[in-house]
């Protein structure tokens, strides 16, 4: 172990061409990556630009055509086996026939953990995304925000260090949106985990992550990566700051060169 | 209130029609045989006599409702249940083999199922033979497979219900296959991220997604286990259950005792896919349904 934290995720010059019946698309070209330790990293970029397939190809539930990713010093299909990373989906994805304490719980059941440690993880991260009393209830009980908070504290409960985040907060209003990022950052701080987050909105990335990939599309590649001055503690209102506006304009200008309007 | 508004209205009105218009076929249909009578026996009837006649035939081409009601009433509450020519009875005979078959049936379907949803071979080579199985007549089927089980020594029960279990495994096969590729891709996703095998990923994700889908076919195919045992009944020569009735009333001209079995069948076949409904509601609300 040098004095550097390894990488949690490495990818080199990665690809990935889909082959469709309209021909071979290209997702993914020449992706250079590296995420280390604790950072919160922001994918950005509009649709099509490859984000969402990033996140995949790291969570390995597509595979590269070219190139090589690894995730924890492993191959990304390695990581996934460990149980290397949590994976929130843009929908809270949760079993409409389990309350949310056995929807949470569903992981630490296929890892074959003992019902008392079950039991005990489950609270701990109902408490941690402020779910406390909601246990028995099911998934339609929920408001949209609670059940992706639901799906958050599913993805924590089995403590992989790499949380793995699709637009989680997409589908849902601004004030809610608002107020889950706030404990997002909240939880970020307190947990020290990796987190990548996949999102569209520019004021959401710039709020939340240490560092900012902006992606562009056809083919999907990154087209530049801001890293952010922030501090660590974040109030919702430095999203009023000089500085918070100067980095939102430079990732607005990263989409804008990446992005052709000719069409 | 609204389901009586929303249901009861517009079934009874539907009934109510029907009724009239089987007395008017009653009246037509019956009056060419009774105005043969008269004139044999020289009698001359006015209109209102022809039509109180056509109504109260012992042997008519189509017995008027009251008719199959009083006879219907007659076999089902006034005889001793232990009486062959109790309506429950046969109902009971007919019931037996039903349930049994429609038993086998859905165990049969389910298996076939998840071997459709796990063997992609079976996917390509099985699928076309089971539909194929269905387009082939009943009817045509049913005394085969009577003589081919009474030439190896099994008869009685087991060969009925093996009539309904061949109509009934169909719709549970279909409906499990959909139930069991039912799950959404995100759920099949995140069991992945999981590193869930293939049997965790049954039990905890396809199972309860597909127990609507088993619900829904399991109706069809109860109704369809009950017309595999009356049709079983026919060829059989069976002494009792509904399709045996259906059979003497038809050697006979009891043309009364044939539909009163009729309406014994229907009540049968409702009260089977009501119970069913019942139960799927029942497991809809214990796997945490949201209540309609």
């Amino acid at each position: 172990m040098t004095g550097n934290s390894p990488a949690v995720v490495a990818a080199s010059k990665l690809g990935l061409t889909f082959q469709t019946n309209d021909g071979p698309v290209q997702a993914l070209s020449n992706v250079d990556l590296t995420i280390g330790k604790g950072e919160f990293v922001s994918f950005i970029g509009p649709s099509g630009c490859g984000k969402t397939t990033l996140l995949r190809v790291i969570a390995d539930l597509e595979k590269p055509t070219s190139g090589t990713i690894s995730v924890n010093g492993m191959t990304a299909e390695q990581a996934r086996e460990k149980r290397a990373y949590g994976y929130v989906f843009q929908a809270a994805a949760l079993f409409p026939w389990r309350t949310i304490e056995r929807n949470v719980g569903l992981p630490l059941e296929i890892m074959g953990l003992s019902r008392a440690e079950q039991g005990e993880r489950i609270k701990r991260t109902l408490d941690l995304v402020n779910l406390s009393g909601f246990e028995k209830k099911y998934p339609w009980q929920l408001s949209g925000g609670m059940q992706q908070r639901a799906s958050i504290a599913r993805a924590l409960a089995f403590d992989a260090d790499l949380l793995l985040m699709d637009e989680p907060f997409g589908a849902l209003d601004e004030i809610v949106r608002d107020h889950l990022n706030e404990q997002l950052l909240e939880l970020w701080g307190r947990t020290n985990k990796t987190i990548c987050f996949v999102t569209h909105s520019i004021p959401e990335a710039v709020y939340l992550s240490t560092r900012i990939v902006v992606m562009s599309p056809r083919p999907g590649r990154v087209s530049d990566i801001i890293e952010s001055t922030l501090p660590r503690e974040r109030p919702l209102d430095i999203r009023e700051t000089p500085e918070f506006l100067a980095i939102a304009a430079r990732v607005r200008d990263g989409l804008r060169a990446g992005h052709s309007y000719d069409d | 209130m609204d389901t009586f508004r929303d249901k009861l209205v517009p079934v009874t009105s539907i009934l109510a029609g029907v009724v009239v218009l089987w007395y008017v076929f009653a009246v037509v249909l019956n009056a060419p045989f009774q105005r043969d009578l008269d004139r044999r026996a020289g009698e001359t009837s006015t209109f209102s006599e022809l039509i109180g006649k056509t109504l109260s035939q012992p042997k008519p081409t189509l017995p008027a409702p009251h008719q199959v009601a009083v006879n219907f009433f007659e076999n089902t509450f006034l005889r001793p249940i232990t009486s062959n020519r109790s309506l429950v009875y046969n109902a009971w005979v007919t019931l037996s083999s039903t349930l049994l078959g429609f038993a086998f049936g859905t165990a049969l379907g389910i298996i076939i199922a998840v071997g459709i949803v796990h063997v992609a071979t079976l996917d390509r080579s099985l699928m076309p033979w089971i539909i194929a199985s269905q387009t082939i007549p009943i009817l045509a089927v049913a005394p085969m497979i009577i003589v081919v089980l009474g030439a190896i020594g099994i008869s009685g029960l087991i060969p009925k219900a093996m009539i309904s279990t061949y109509l009934s495994f169909f719709p549970v096969t279909v409906g499990m296959v959909k139930g069991l590729r039912s799950p959404e891709i995100m759920h099949l996703d995140l069991m992945h991220t999981y590193n869930a095998s293939r049997a965790q990923t049954f039990w905890r994700l396809r199972v309860p997604a597909s127990v609507p889908f088993l619900f829904t076919s399991m109706k069809v195919a109860v109704a369809a286990s009950l017309v595999g045992a009356i049709v079983g009944e026919l060829p059989t020569g069976a002494v009792a259950g509904i399709g045996a009735k259906l059979l003497a009333g038809a050697y006979y001209s009891q043309s009364i005792d044939i539909w009163s079995a009729l309406v014994a069948g229907s009540v049968v076949a409702a009260l089977l896919v009501m119970v069913v409904g019942i139960a799927g509601r029942l497991v809809d609300r214990a796997m945490g349904g949201r209540p309609a």
